[in-house]
């Protein structure tokens, strides 16, 4: 079945997008990037450190996963467009994983410096997509203001509590005219699932995987899980009844 | 002349450019990005960006995250 996942023009048939943070090792995130069938990576952007032996950028080129360079660790609108026009110059993408938090112990992303970063990297020239609340209202905002996608979260990063509210991301889904993308809070498998029967997308999740006790068996599992879902999502699933439906014909 | 390369004091030069303060840190050329006083500037001016005595230079990479 052609069922790609298009953003920005550009398509993809893996609607599992990774994140790199988390990891013990560049072999162990190899292993589950390649295990998890990802097309699409985030990284961070950070002081260099001469130190630092290989690089998440061999990584991803080896595996020709394309690279996504988010704004991890910006708390203004200011510090998030300087940080994409970094990444845009050492990673030659135009393409930013927009995120800008409101404090260190929630990481929940801040609407107002968020709205006001995607407005001036659109108006930059960037393929914008941004970490933002579970908020239907926001969402549309961003669409309107020149987004590619928008990435609300199911719950906070590194969280694995889940999706705290399925019935804000169906509002987010049903209003959407660009892709939605479950960001943050995936747990496990079924979490991933849950997003794609919701109507997202896609689900990008980092920790689930990078933190499990055998990572690249966590990807593998989310890879089955976003698939699954997916398919049930087209699928059309049952309605819920209040009592039974037989099965076997009732008739002896 | 002074400067501050992600956050640590250099001496440097006189007149020196953006790439000798890059090679403080590191030989590539790719994967790398710099901003000297919270602007972007390109790999194609490192060579013809003096820097100025006090310039904060700061040397990007890509890193693990998100």
């Amino acid at each position: 079945m052609d069922d790609d996942l298009i953003i920005g023009g550009e398509k993809f048939s893996s609607r599992l997008i990774m994140g790199t943070g988390g990891a013990p090792s560049l072999e162990v995130l190899d292993q589950a990037l390649v295990a998890s069938g990802t097309e699409l990576t985030t990284v961070a952007m950070r002081r260099l450190d001469p130190s630092a032996r290989g690089s998440v950028l061999d990584v991803l080129r080896t595996r020709g996963i394309k690279v996504l360079p988010n704004t991890a660790g910006c708390f203004t609108a200011g510090e998030a467009v300087l940080t994409a026009r970094l990444a845009r110059e050492a990673l030659e993408t135009n393409w930013v994983k927009l995120e800008v938090i409101s404090d260190e112990r929630t990481l929940l992303p801040d609407p107002i410096e968020t709205f006001d970063a995607a407005e001036r990297l659109v108006a930059d020239g960037f393929v914008v997509l941004p970490y933002i609340g579970d908020d239907p209202a926001l969402a549309r905002r961003l669409e309107q203001a020149g987004c590619a996608a928008v990435m609300p979260l199911g719950a906070p990063i590194g969280s694995g509590l889940g999706i705290r509210n399925p019935h804000n991301i169906e509002l987010i889904v049903e209003a959407a005219g660009v892709p939605v993308i479950l960001d943050a809070g995936i747990g496990t498998a079924s979490d991933a699932a849950l997003a794609m029967e919701l109507g997202c997308d896609a689900v990008l999740l980092a920790t689930a995987v990078t933190r499990a006790q055998r990572p690249d068996m966590m990807a593998e599992a989310m890879r089955s899980a976003v698939r699954a879902g997916r398919l049930a999502r087209l699928a059309g699933r049952i309605p819920r009844r209040r009592y039974a439906e037989a099965s076997s014909p009732m008739n002896p | 002349m002074n400067v501050t390369i992600n956050g640590t004091a250099h001496e440097l030069p006189s007149g020196a450019t953006v790439t000798q303060a890059v090679r403080k840190l590191t030989e590539a050329t790719s994967g790398v990005a710099v901003a000297v006083n919270d602007e972007v500037v390109s790999r194609g001016a490192w060579d013809s960006t003096a820097l100025a005595e006090a310039d904060r230079v700061e040397v990007l990479t890509a890193v693990q995250g998100g």
